[in-house]
């Protein structure tokens, strides 16, 4: 063997990144960008129909046009809304599947083993691991909104009043679900965790539904743990902040028919929604290198 | 002064009720090939993994190079091959090869990656995906995985289960190389014969504990003397090769007529079986010496 070559550890950011994008080649060869791009495409052709049939109909609706109700934008609304609905399961599922083994299932694979015996500290690697994760959720969902605005657009002529701020809510929302995903695949089997996550998120829209009940109802009570639920669980408050922000300029009766329909009545987060998710992240990462810290491999 | 190698004192660690080591001390010199042997379940694989950082002992304290195990210090000097390990079967050799070069900070570059698939006699594959890989071919892959960045210690776990005979030969041959290098290696075996040819020293461990430990002679130790007559074989347990001339005379002086004399000496297998509480079965007949 001739002399050994020199040997520099890498800071953790460079570490993390070099994780990060053995992450997404993982992702490139496996075929996952070919999958989601031809399903993506049969969904954004979906919508297209029903959104070319929605705008037909709206068409010859003309009745509550004369109460001051644009049916244009009622329709736009709604389906843009059922859009964002559609991508963050989207979203949510690729999070899960690139995360919920992380740990654990590529511990008990002896996959982990191999690169946590190098200058590598374990909140580095699953710094990575979630940084490869969100960096492949968070432009879909973006990419997969703004297609879906943009085909609204064209087949309706309706454009969100707000564009930036649901195409955020959205990729931070499917970031905080690949975060606790990546935090559960420490303790969790991966079929437990991909499980766990799930039903966090079943539990995150059936408080966005309490929400709007509570709404309808006026009650406190159900409003309060609607409320409590959909801040414990901030995906699911920021999807109902992204929902708001597509309606955020619509007033009058128009607006009473939006939140009527089955995405209306979303609440605003505001900015303290938006510092609240960004200190989540940083709790259940914290939470995370503490367990992995505690961890036999 | 240099730091040891590798350095145990003390060292426990209980999972739950289980106590895998029960208080292990042992040290590891420069350039130093030491063997550990033991039987399944006896600790061998959580003291390596120890020593590694993937997990945390209980008691005592491991030193790898002088730094804390766990440590990035000691990540860095370190190269490992666990028993049971898994790479990802869609990357090439050479792409793996390159992840560990990148984590470990190796200025090596091709060059590096191209010379160790050549030590490890893969380097006509650097494109193969691991996962079109023998499970011989993927061990000397995490063989070649293992030396990146030239380690200053080598733990080995089992590092020719998966090998046939030559593939073996191939490695005794690096670990030779490579103690002429003063890497020193840790090598957890259960392949006694392996370790008896190519180790400097060997720990016995069972129950969590070192049980016996020593160069491979020093673990031998002598097993009689067999001397063949006219009615077969006769066995002389206490016999040393000393006492041969004077047993042969005697029985000589006896009347027997003798064809062939054998010094019997014990091998590290008998020291092994011996250490771990399931000694060697004598032979039947064997008589003290004379």
């Amino acid at each position: 063997m001739s002399a050994p070559a020199a040997v520099s550890p890498p800071g953790e950011l460079r570490s993390a990144l070099i994780v990060a994008r053995f992450s997404l080649r993982e992702s490139l060869r496996r075929k996952v960008f070919v999958v989601i791009g031809l399903l993506t495409i049969l969904f954004l052709a979906l919508y297209g129909l029903a959104t070319w049939q929605a705008f037909e109909a709206a068409d010859d609706f003309t009745g509550p046009a004369e109460a001051g109700v644009e049916p244009d934008v009622v329709v736009g609304a709604t389906l843009a809304g059922l859009a964002m609905f559609a991508i963050l399961f989207l979203g949510t599922i690729l999070a899960v599947f690139l995360t919920l083994g992380a740990v654990r299932g590529d511990a008990e694979r002896g996959l982990v083993q191999p690169l946590l015996v190098r200058p590598l500290a374990r909140r580095t690697l699953l710094l990575g691991r979630w940084l490869g994760a969100t960096a492949v959720c968070a432009p879909y969902v973006m990419a997969v909104a703004l297609g879906a605005f943009a085909l609204t657009a064209a087949l309706g002529g309706w454009w969100p009043d707000r564009t930036l701020a649901p195409l955020l809510a959205l990729a931070l929302g499917v970031a905080i679900v690949a975060a606790l995903s990546l935090a559960g695949s420490i303790a969790l089997a991966s079929t437990a965790n991909g499980i766990a996550v799930f039903m966090l998120f079943g539990a995150g829209l059936t408080a966005g539904l309490l929400g709007q009940i509570a709404e309808a109802i006026g009650s406190d009570s159900l409003d309060d743990v609607a409320r409590v639920t959909t801040w414990a669980l901030p995906f699911e408050a920021l999807y109902q902040a992204g929902l708001s922000d597509l309606t955020a300029d619509t007033v009058g009766f128009t607006r009473l028919a939006i939140n009527l329909g089955p995405f209306g009545g979303a609440e605003a987060g505001g900015a303290g929604l938006w510092l609240w998710s960004l200190a989540y992240l940083v709790v259940v990462g914290a939470i995370a290198v503490a367990a992995f810290g505690r961890r036999d491999l | 002064m240099v730091p040891p190698a590798l350095s145990v004192t003390g060292l426990r660690k209980a999972y739950d009720s289980v106590h895998a080591l029960r208080g292990v001390d042992l040290e590891i010199g420069s350039g130093e090939l030491f063997g550990l042997l033991g039987p399944n379940g006896a600790g061998k694989s959580t003291l390596v993994k120890v020593a590694c950082g993937l997990v945390r002992p209980s008691a005592g304290t491991v030193e790898v190079c002088g730094s804390p195990a766990g440590s990035p210090a000691a990540q860095a000097a370190l190269g490992y091959l666990a028993e049971l390990f898994r790479f990802p079967d869609w990357c090439t050799a050479d792409e793996l090869l390159g992840l560990h070069q990148e984590i470990s900070g190796s200025a090596g570059g091709a060059a590096e990656r191209g010379e160790l698939l050549d030590l490890v006699e893969l380097g006509h594959v650097p494109d193969r995906r691991v996962g079109a890989m023998s499970k011989g071919m993927q061990q000397r892959l995490g063989l070649a995985q293992a030396l990146i960045g030239a380690p200053r210690l080598l733990l080995l776990d089992e590092p020719t289960s998966a090998l046939d005979p030559a593939g073996r030969h191939t490695v005794r041959a690096l670990l030779e190389g490579l103690r002429e290098r003063g890497v020193s290696v840790l090598l957890n075996s259960h392949l006694l014969s392996e370790v008896e040819l190519v180790c400097d020293r060997v720990a016995i461990i069972n129950g969590g504990e070192v049980v016996a430990a020593g160069t491979p002679q020093e673990l031998s130790h002598p097993g009689g003397v067999e001397v063949e007559t006219a009615s077969g074989w006769r066995t002389f347990a206490a016999g040393t090769r000393e006492d041969a001339p004077r047993i042969v005379r005697e029985l000589v002086e006896a009347g027997e007529d003798v064809f062939g004399v054998r010094v019997l000496t014990s091998t590290l297998e008998d020291a092994y079986l011996e250490a771990v509480g399931r000694a060697p079965a004598r032979e039947p007949d064997a008589e003290p010496a004379a």
